[in-house]
């Protein structure tokens, strides 16, 4: 069984093709980072916005995981049947425009809600030293606001991005695009290694994905200095004469 | 300086926290805001540099109404140092510093030497600390960096709310005497609020105090206030202990001295300044249990304090109070 499942993935033929793994791991990707970017532009504005106002935030965050309480597929299926259609769409496959718009749709949840907490959850004090001191609400943002609630709102996009690479996987079910298509057709076919392939698949991509985001959050965190000097100076920093 | 005319704050849910309060504050003058908590101070204090709009009233800062500024232009020639002090953690010690030279459009460097020079003022070793960050300061530190950041671009005018308020009893003690020494020698005008009367009386020039809804109760100098309160609420508020209160705002004076004749330097403890008050000069005569305690004036010995001393100064700074206003 393993076997199958490792010549399966090791034979070159399986990986091209236009129904082959690497056409369908093309538009996977590209589905989840289009979605993902399109769910960035969309919410993070809005919800940087409303946390810094620290206004309307709940409504919009509440509306964003009504979404949540939807399954995908019947999401999916509305789309599909409805005016969006299951027609290809360019490089994103068929039915690529129905999954883009669903997998857009469960990525706003987790980016919006962590925008806007994280820039309504930072210090109060620093924000009102910082108004105090002379800055304008445009200067409070991107000075004081923004880098203190990075770390929370990079938590959101990387909570987003291994979501919608999971979802994506079910868009396979409506007939559409990406890696699901390998399980859906190994279940199909009865060829169980094909499923597995497909799995195993989806599951290190998931892997990957969730690393690289590991990484760019910890360099995109600018706390991430303040935090290293701890470690190498904290038995004489700390303390100290008054 | 600062003139606050018929100023009120309603909150939109209703709550009067500033009821018509006439306030006047005189330049280079230290005024403490002192009372219960949610009388008002803080919305009062927060009114001059307009973080939060009077409802009436006008505020004037040299002649000049503030409602018609900028508000943050305003706050920019407005130092604010706060209990929750406010630094920025993701930024070193001297970035915190920097930050408002850097606002008011001063060159790096600038903005750099000037940060060095006031933490120097506020007694932190630039070489230790300005590579640190906030998190690694103690309470203490940390309100030095407050107060540094607050006076980095030199500021006419400084609004503290209960900067003190968060640190141990003793740094705060020592964070007093040292932001004395920095008023004075800066000439600042400040705005202090603090909910404790002994702060108050120790620190201002002039104490405001407040009762509930923001009345301005009484506005006195320290030594009228706990000698004279205005009415019941004052007078319970600054508490039972006024008499012992009321040594901490009481000078020496070479009068209440006796002279060096006939005493022997091994008989004396420690020397005490002339400036100093009574208060002080009482406990370091109880601590030291020898009967006198050296008086000084630059390093000349001017006569030893007895407790007959303590108590003639004691009874001439009541008659001196009786006979004022
Ligand atoms: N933003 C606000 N909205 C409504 N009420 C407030 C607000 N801020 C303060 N208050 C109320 O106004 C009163 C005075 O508050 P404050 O000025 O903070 O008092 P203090 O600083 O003397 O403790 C309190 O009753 C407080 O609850
Ligand atoms: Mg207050």
């Amino acid at each position: 069984m393993l076997g199958d499942v490792f010549s399966y993935l090791t034979d070159g033929s399986n990986w091209s093709g236009s129904t082959g793994i690497g056409t369908f791991m093309v538009q996977q990707l590209l589905l989840t980072v289009t979605a993902l970017l399109i769910a960035m532009v969309l919410g993070l504005p809005l919800a940087l916005y409303l946390g810094h106002r620290h206004h309307g935030g709940t409504l919009a965050v509440n509306v964003t995981n009504v979404g949540r309480a939807v399954p995908v597929f019947a999401v999916l299926l509305v789309l599909a049947l409805g005016p969006v259609g299951s027609e290809q769409f360019g490089p994103y496959g068929r039915a690529g425009l129905a999954t883009l718009i669903a997998l857009v749709l469960f990525a706003l949840p987790p980016i919006i809600t962590n925008a806007y907490v994280g820039v309504v959850e930072v210090d109060p004090g620093a924000v009102e030293a910082a108004r105090g001191m002379g800055m304008n609400g445009a200067k409070v943002f991107s000075s004081v606001e923004l880098p203190l609630a990075m770390p929370v709102v990079m938590t959101g996009v990387r909570v987003a991005l291994v979501q919608v690479w999971a979802t994506a996987t079910i868009a396979a079910l409506v007939a559409g695009p990406g890696l699901g298509r390998i399980i859906t057709r190994g279940f199909a076919n009865h060829r169980t290694y094909e499923v597995v392939a497909g799995a195993v698949l989806v599951a290190l991509g998931a892997l990957v994905l969730e690393a690289t985001m590991a990484l760019v959050q910890r360099y995109a965190d600018p706390m991430r200095r303040a935090r290293v000097s701890v470690t190498r100076s904290s038995p004489t920093a700390v303390g100290g004469p008054r | 300086m600062i003139r606050l005319s018929g100023v009120g704050k309603t909150y939109d849910d209703g709550t009067v926290a500033v009821r018509e309060l006439d306030l006047d504050v005189r330049r280079g003058e230290l005024v403490c805001l002192v009372g219960p908590s949610g009388c008002g101070k803080s919305t009062t204090l927060k009114m001059i540099n307009r973080l939060i709009e009077p409802t009436s009233g006008r505020i004037e800062i040299d002649g000049q109404d503030i409602t018609g500024e900028d508000p943050v232009r305003l706050r920019r020639n407005i130092g604010y140092v706060i209990q929750e002090v406010g630094l920025f953690p993701h930024q070193k010690i001297l970035a915190n510093v920097m930050t408002v030279p850097l606002l008011h459009g001063e060159s790096k460097a600038t903005a750099r030497e000037r940060a060095l020079e006031l933490l120097e003022l506020v007694g932190l070793d630039p070489a230790r600390y300005a590579d640190r960050y906030p998190h690694q300061l103690s309470g203490g530190q940390q309100q030095r960096v407050g107060v540094a950041r607050a006076l980095a671009a030199r500021p006419p005018v400084l609004l503290m709310d209960e900067p003190f308020g968060a640190v141990d009893p003793l740094v705060r003690l020592r964070l007093q005497d040292e932001f004395l020494r920095l008023q004075a020698e800066l000439g600042v005008t400040v705005v202090f609020v603090t909910h404790d009367i002994d702060e108050a009386v120790r620190l201002g020039d002039r104490v405001a105090v407040f009762a509930a809804g923001g009345r301005l109760a009484q506005y006195d100098t320290p030594a009228r206030l706990l000698g004279r309160p205005a009415d019941d609420f004052v007078a319970d508020f600054v508490g039972s202990t006024t008499g012992l209160r009321r040594l901490q705002v009481i000078p020496l004076d070479p009068a209440h001295l006796e002279p060096l004749d006939g005493v022997s330097v091994g008989d004396l403890g420690a020397a005490i300044d002339i400036d100093t008050t009574l208060g002080e000069a009482l406990t370091v005569l109880l601590r030291d249990d020898r009967g006198m305690v050296a008086v000084k004036r630059d390093a000349q010995f001017v006569g030893v304090l007895t407790p007959n001393g303590v108590h003639r100064a004691l009874r001439a700074a009541l008659a001196e109070m009786a006979t004022v206003s």
